[in-house]
């Protein structure tokens, strides 16, 4: 969790199908993306929602995505993007 | 729902619609949590009627209010961009029990549209409830992967070569979009700009309406 990641860094979101309150989306799972922006750090969501204390914060990022790189049959245009907020944990440095 | 369409893409889906269906299984679990805490102690029906009205005063004017500053004011478009939250809270927004706030200012280029895919996550200190379109299975499934064409069934049909961004408000963030500003429109007084910013306009899925 030690992962540092600036504006522009490449990232994977992790794969994974926890049960309970995960707030990354399924669809992104697996996929890869950019760092658009870092938002802060937050309390855990996955452990705020059960009553506890959610720390240590995580870092938020916000991670933007191309549309073709996240659905093989996108019908938009080329430049089409997702901006998807991530926490920490979610992510690793991808090449 | 009512019908299924088949369309463009080739794959049937139901229309977006202003009225989804509430479950019943979802009601009586509503009911049956708020008698318990209310028997409990926890609140009591006048504090549920009192948030009620509380969240219904808030209207998308506040919002439309705020992107007119935007536009005329570069010291608070600065500090906007900086922090939305502190910003709407600098023209008497209260925003003390609100996420952090995220503006996105459309430009010729890039038009965003805000959706949350994993629930109904919506600038509510701001623009009060969403609409109930926002928070139908059909547009938080189709927003994301078909941004496009949902902006077609709302009217809005942008050319290839602006660029589509969606936000998926998942976690800590609101996202508040702010509309281009239309033509024509430049020194007017912020009251009457205001008045040309709708609610719609400020989550994406349409643009501020034109002078005259």
């Amino acid at each position: 969790m030690s992962l540092k990641l600036k504006n522009g860094d490449k990232v994977l979101v992790r794969t994974g199908n926890p049960t309970g309150h995960c707030r990354t989306p399924a669809y992104l799972r697996g996929k890869t993306g950019v760092v658009h922006r870092k938002l802060g750090k937050f309390k855990n969501p996955e452990q705020l929602a059960y009553g506890k204390s959610g720390k240590p914060k995580l870092i938020l990022y916000q991670v933007r995505f191309e549309q073709t790189a996240v659905w093989p049959n996108y019908g938009g245009a080329p430049r089409d993007t997702l901006l998807v907020d991530i926490f920490e944990h979610w992510l690793e440095a991808a090449t | 729902m009512s019908h299924t369409q088949t369309h463009g893409h080739g794959h049937p889906h139901d229309p977006i619609e202003d009225n989804p269906d509430v479950r019943p299984e979802h009601l009586l679990l509503e009911q049956a949590m708020r008698e318990l805490l209310i028997e409990k102690g926890v609140f009591s029906a006048a504090d549920i009627t009192r948030q009620i009205e509380d969240m219904d005063a808030i209207t998308p004017a506040q919002g439309s209010t705020f992107v007119a500053k935007y536009w005329t004011d570069p010291e608070f478009r600065k500090a906007a961009q900086k922090d939305g939250k502190a910003a709407a809270e600098s023209m008497g927004i209260d925003m003390s029990v609100a996420p952090e706030l995220v503006i996105l200012e459309n430009t010729p280029e890039v038009h965003h549209v805000v959706v949350c895919t994993l629930c109904s996550c919506y600038p509510r200190a701001v623009l009060g409830l969403p609409p109930a379109w926002y928070k139908s299975v059909e547009y938080r499934s189709r927003c994301v992967n078909d941004p496009r064409g949902v902006l077609k069934e709302f009217g809005l049909d942008l050319p290839e070569d602006v660029d589509i961004r969606v936000a998926d408000s998942t976690a800590d963030m609101r996202y508040l979009v702010v509309p281009l500003q239309p033509e024509g429109s430049a020194g007017m007084p912020e009251e009457q700009l205001a008045e040309l910013v709708t609610r719609d306009s400020m989550i994406g899925v349409s643009q501020a309406k034109p002078v005259g």
